[in-house]
């Protein structure tokens, strides 16, 4: 399956802003069924330095900035993403929870310990003891891990709201965990603040979700939107994502961008500036499947 | 007790009387009495000195650091109060052997972690190798991933590595903290080592003790080796917090004495990359940055801190080889106390050696071993000897509240240890040394804490001989920061033979590049030095005419008060000294008797415009640019403020309280009874007296010693605004009436901006309006008049730094030059002859009060304006949704 994204961030100034710079998570990474054959980054007006970086998760960085005093700078990501379908494994087969954590912990090779550093607190993700017996409920004793993680989702998916006026950027997970309210970040926040204290390395995962006209209609330029969700290290089968917004596990319809312990590490547009005034943010992304093999 | 029997005069013994503690390790005495060798001959010259040339000198000393404004937490927004420094007599000693013992061991230490430190942020080795639990980097909150691949300069990270030591009783040094951010406490030492040679002048010399200087230089030599590939003078700049900061004063000192940039986060800029400073000159590029302030909050591009002080982009530049940021950035990380239970370990593995000096035993809970060690310490109640504190510190500060036994229950700490044990420690309450000190003038018993300096050099570390030894009665106050304690003491290194003057300035081996700069003026430095000058000359001004009414007042006039007296007091009030109904002939009846309230009106610090109120801004402006006076001209200005405030307090106790006035009038008590200490005109005078001898010789610091940079020229050129406009309103507010009464304003003008000494020896005869005119508005070689200082003005406005984008004159120049040419064009003759022409003069007084406020504000907003502080784009926004 084939796709083409284009992810536009618009600022608009009500003053003139002379100086800015950016660091930006735009850049879709390959994964084990996932390919990026091109991507193309725009920026309005024209940066000064432009600059990649793989960060310490293989995400790429990209830095610029701009040194001509502007009142609308537009960031315009475009790629082409190949997926390949991919199996989900039987989920009665996988091993017990117990097992993968105590495996992984005992692995001290440099690929285990770049799956173990997932299993710990992080800015948006703190522990609490309630979280993990919320978790704990799914993930009972010898449970297999995937059955384990499909219950969780499940349940999370069935005793959450999706609200996006609940919540902002700042909502501590025990809040959400509170309200029952939240949207994509906060969903997936929480999820990492359950799977985490049971020793389970679980990544936040920054990305696009291609969603479906209804019946009938035709496709909306740029409705689309980012999304996140979250991986888990689940032993032999490797990383297996999770999307407890939707209760589904990603196949064909996830575009994986950047991934890290929670969004600070891989917030997709992050910079600073100097003057401007007031500013507004518009944001459209478009993920459009491609019919015809090229 | 004492067995001090150096002086035969056994009464005058300094430590007479001082008993050394049974349980600790003292540092002058054995326990039985017996004075520890290397310690006899200090005691023999201090007995010899004697008690009150002792006092004395520890006095002066005390007087020294007040003059010096030798201070920390200047200006602590909570208080608001400097707390000063306090140094004790006698320094602390430690002998040659047992120093380089420690030397070695810090030495050590230092490469240790910084290895440490290269390793966790490339291979992590340690942790493949298990020498660190993995778990220990991953649970850090202070293991930042951008950090993470930083190219750091020939492989050190660490430039400057601190440790705080304990003696425990046995005599052996521990180290009970490591300091790998940005260690504090240098200026400290150094000033310290001034203060203390000042007080036993000799014994430095003939004890031959370790000199600090070379250390420095070693400081010196290598931030300059972190750009020598690229540039043979490049530019280092220390990067403060600001005012706003702890130790500012340290910053402030440390530069001026490393011949650095001061510079806080607004005064750099990165573009293309590259680190700038931004000067009046325009962008001019960094290489080197002494930081000051913690590695999370340099660079909030990144890091996402919200601190205001950061400079965006310094990381970036810094992976480029860009810059060289000192110590690299990211630090921090392994001055947490919870990684010192692996350093044994790590040092036998990797540098085959044992760890030369130890760690305060300490126990990361985030193993199971210790967890369940700290828990039975707690079930046993056995909790005593140790304290429960954060694994971590970030930023300076202890990450988690440190959970000690005196604060909580043991249940508390148990449920911690937990819930959470990864964030704590257990840790062998630290063991100190004891040391009999001279404060308060009598021998007491503190504990010490020593603080010891590391700088890299080409292929090793080298220790400072020498440190900042702190002393409080309780061990626990010493812990906290490197402001704890009661008292401080210098530390004197003993070698064994005569040590080698050297000077910081007396290094360079090649020929050094002549250079007459002044154009790298940080533009944050040139606003405060312009507004020093207005606030200095603006004081100055006040001072003056104060000086003539309190004349008046206090005088025996013949007639009652002195005719001119109506005139001064207008131009009191017109200037904001006194209440504005003073200069309006209907009202002044009405308001109190200006004796009773000039003392606490020109006194009040709250009142804008007030003598007070000038002084207390030209201390602020100085004080943001401490580096850029000299020590002299900073004791006065630091003077200033004290005597000033000083008496506004004492204005303010003496000057009953309107709710004070209404009990006594309730219950019929007099007033007086609340003016505790009273302060009236005769206090008064002597003060403005003192004041204005201390401006005048700060006058003549500034134009004698200060170099004609542009420093200089902003400094003079707010000093000279000032001027201009305090005569012009003198002479306009000059009464309107017949010659005789012109003619006592006119010499009471005179006497205000100090010409009338002049105008005496030129007319030796009555006051002549034209003459006088002349004197004050039109003369050119008189330094106190108009037409000097719009000439002045000109200059300096036409010697500004410029770009190239005003080739035919700025608005300033036309401004100055127009102003210029009108004091020129006056014709005093023509001004004084008839009632009629009092109007051509008024017109031209008010042009020049208009005109010179707009020059002002054109050279602010050319020179001072600042783009704003840079703001986050992300603010409150979320994008997964």
């Amino acid at each position: 399956m084939k796709f083409k994204i284009s992810h536009t961030t618009k600022y608009e100034y009500s003053d003139t802003v002379p100086f800015c710079q950016n660091v930006v998570y735009l850049q879709p990474r390959d994964t084990s069924h996932q390919r990026c054959s091109r991507f193309r980054l725009t920026v309005h007006p024209q940066p000064a330095t432009n600059q990649r970086r793989a960060d310490y998760f293989g995400n790429t960085a990209t830095f610029f900035s701009i040194d001509k005093g502007h009142r609308l700078l537009n960031i315009t990501a475009t790629s082409s993403v190949d997926l390949d379908p991919h199996q989900l494994p039987d989920m009665t087969d996988t091993a017990t929870w117990e097992s993968v954590r105590d495996a992984l912990h005992l692995d001290r090779t440099a690929e285990g310990l770049a799956r173990y550093q997932f299993a710990f607190r992080s800015p948006h993700v703190p522990f609490h003891a309630e979280l993990a017996d919320y978790a704990r409920q799914s993930f009972t004793s010898d449970r297999p891990i995937l059955e384990a993680l499909a219950d969780l989702n499940h349940r999370m998916h069935g005793q959450f709201t999706y609200d996006p006026r609940a919540t902002n950027i700042s909502t501590p997970i025990m809040e959400v965990f509170e309200t029952r309210r939240g949207v994509c970040q906060d969903l997936a926040h929480l999820m990492l603040g359950c799977l985490r204290p049971l020793g389970l390395p679980a990544r936040y995962v920054s990305g696009y979700l291609r969603t479906h006209p209804p019946e009938g209609q035709p496709r909306l330029m740029g409705a689309d939107a980012s999304h996140a969700w979250v991986s888990v290290f689940c032993g032999e089968h490797g990383w297996i994502d999770v999307d407890p917004t939707n209760d589904v596990f990603p196949s064909l319809e996830h575009i994986t961008v950047a991934w890290g312990r929670d969004y600070s590490d891989v917030c997709p547009v992050a910079g600073m500036f100097i003057g401007g005034g007031n500013h507004t943010l518009s944001v459209a992304v478009d993920v459009a499947p491609v019919d015809n093999q090229e | 007790m004492s067995n001090v029997q150096a002086n035969p005069r056994a009464e005058e013994s300094i430590f007479q009387g001082y008993a050394p503690a049974a349980a600790s390790y003292d540092e002058v005495f054995h326990s039985d009495g017996e004075v520890r060798d290397g310690w006899r001959e200090l005691l023999a010259t201090a007995d010899q000195i004697g008690r009150t040339e002792l006092t004395r000198r520890w006095s002066r000393a005390q007087e020294e650091i007040q003059a010096e404004g030798i201070a920390y937490n200047p200006y602590d927004d909570s208080t608001g109060v400097a707390r000063p420094w306090e140094l004790d007599l006698l320094p602390l000693l430690i002998g040659t052997e047992e120093w380089s013992a420690l030397a070695t061991g810090l030495e050590q230490r230092a490469r240790l972690l910084n290895r440490v430190l290269a390793d966790f942020y490339g291979p992590q080795e340690l942790l493949t190798r298990g020498l660190v639990p993995a778990d220990w980097l991953f649970s850090h909150p202070g293991f930042r991933r951008v950090f993470h691949g930083q190219q750091s300069h020939g492989g050190t990270f660490l430039h400057i590595y601190s440790a705080d030591l304990a003696r425990a009783a046995d005599g052996r040094w521990w180290v009970a903290r490591d300091r790998t951010d940005a260690p504090l406490g240098l200026g400290y030492a150094l000033e310290n080592r001034i203060l203390a040679s000042r007080m036993l002048p000799n014994a430095i010399r003939r004890f031959y003790i370790e000199r600090l200087a070379p250390f420095f230089i070693r400081l010196q030599e290598t931030l300059r080796d972190l750009t020598a590939a690229r540039r043979d003078n490049p530019r280092i700049v220390l990067l403060s917090q600001g005012p706003s900061g702890a130790n500012y004063f340290e910053d402030a000192y440390l530069a001026r004495y490393l011949g650095y940039t001061l510079v806080e986060g607004g005064d750099l800029a990165v573009r293309d990359d590259h680190v700038f400073l931004k000067t009046l000159a325009g962008l001019l590029p960094v290489d080197v940055v002494l930081r000051r302030i913690s590695d999370e909050d340099c660079d909030p591009l990144e890091s996402g801190s919200a601190a205001e002080y950061g400079v965006p982009g310094l990381l970036q530049a810094a992976r480029l080889g860009h810059v060289a940021v000192a110590n690299a950035l990211g630090s921090s990380l392994v001055e947490s106390p919870s990684l010192m239970p692996f350093l044994p370990g790590i040092a036998r593995e990797w540098l085959g050696e044992e760890l030369a000096l130890p760690s305060v035993a300490t126990w990361w809970c985030g193993q199971a071993k210790a967890r369940s060690k700290a828990l039975k310490l707690i079930e046993s109640g056995e909790l005593t000897g140790y304290s429960v504190r954060s694994a971590y510190r970030l930023g300076r500060r202890e990450a988690v509240s440190a959970a000690g036994p005196h604060g909580k229950s043991p249940r508390d700490v148990r449920s911690l240890l937990e819930s959470r044990p990864d964030e704590f420690i257990v840790q062998e309450m630290v063991q100190r040394s004891t040391s009999p000190v001279w404060y308060e003038d009598e021998p007491n018993r503190l504990h010490v804490a020593l603080r010891v300096y590391v700088v890299a050099g080409p292929d090793s570390y080298h220790v400072m001989p020498g440190g900042l030894a702190r002393l409080a009665r309780e061990p626990g106050e010493l812990d906290l920061s490197v402001f704890g304690g009661q008292v401080s003491k210098d530390t004197w290194i003993r070698s064994t033979g005569p040590v080698r003057h050297v000077s910081l300035l007396a290094t360079a081996k090649q020929p050094v590049v002549l250079r007459r700069s002044g154009a790298d003026l940080p533009s944050r430095v040139a606003d405060n030095l312009f507004w020093f000058g207005r606030h200095l000359e603006r004081a100055q001004g006040t001072a003056r005419l104060l000086r003539s009414v309190v004349a008046r007042l206090t005088g025996e006039g013949e007639m009652g008060a002195a005719p001119d007296l109506d005139y001064l007091v207008r131009c009191l009030a017109l200037q904001g000294q006194i209440e504005p109904g003073f200069a309006v002939e209907e009202m002044k009846d009405k308001l109190p008797e200006i004796t009773n309230v000039l003392p606490a009106a020109v006194l009040d610090e709250q009142q804008p415009g007030s003598l007070r109120s000038s002084i207390a801004h030209a201390h602020r402006n100085a004080s943001q640019v401490r580096d850029r006076l000299s020590l002299d001209g900073w004791r006065i200005v630091h003077h200033l403020e004290r005597t000033s405030s000083l008496a506004s307090e004492r204005a303010a106790k003496s000057d009953p309280s309107p709710a004070d006035v209404a009990k006594a009038n309730e219950k019929e008590i007099p007033t007086r009874k609340f003016a505790h200490v009273p302060f009236g005109l005769v206090e008064l005078d002597g003060l403005i007296d003192e004041l204005i001898v201390s401006l005048a010789a700060l006058d003549g610091l500034i134009g004698e010693s200060m170099t004609r940079t542009s420093a200089w020229r902003f400094l003079d050129l707010g000093r000279r605004l000032e001027r201009a406009s305090h005569t012009v309103s003198l002479v306009q507010s000059l009464p309107d009436e017949n010659p005789p009464e012109q003619g006592r304003g006119l010499e009471a003008v005179l006497e205000v901006v100090d010409s009338l000494m002049t105008y005496r020896s030129r007319y030796l005869a009555a006051i002549h309006r034209a003459a006088a005119l002349d004197l004050l508005l039109t003369d050119e070689t008189n330094p106190r008049s108009l037409a000097y200082q719009l000439a002045t003005i000109a200059d300096h406005v036409g010697n500004m730094p410029r770009g190239d984008a005003h080739p035919l004159g700025t608005p300033e120049d036309r401004i100055a030059g127009s102003l210029l040419h009108g004091v020129r064009m006056v014709d005093v003759e023509d001004l004084s002859v008839a009632q009629l022409e009092r109007s051509k003069l008024e017109k031209f007084l008010l042009r020049t009060l208009d005109q010179l406020p707009k020059l002002s504000n054109l050279v602010s907003h050319r020179y001072f304006i600042h783009a704003g502080r840079p703001r986050q784009m992300s603010e409150g926004r979320r994008e997964h949704v």
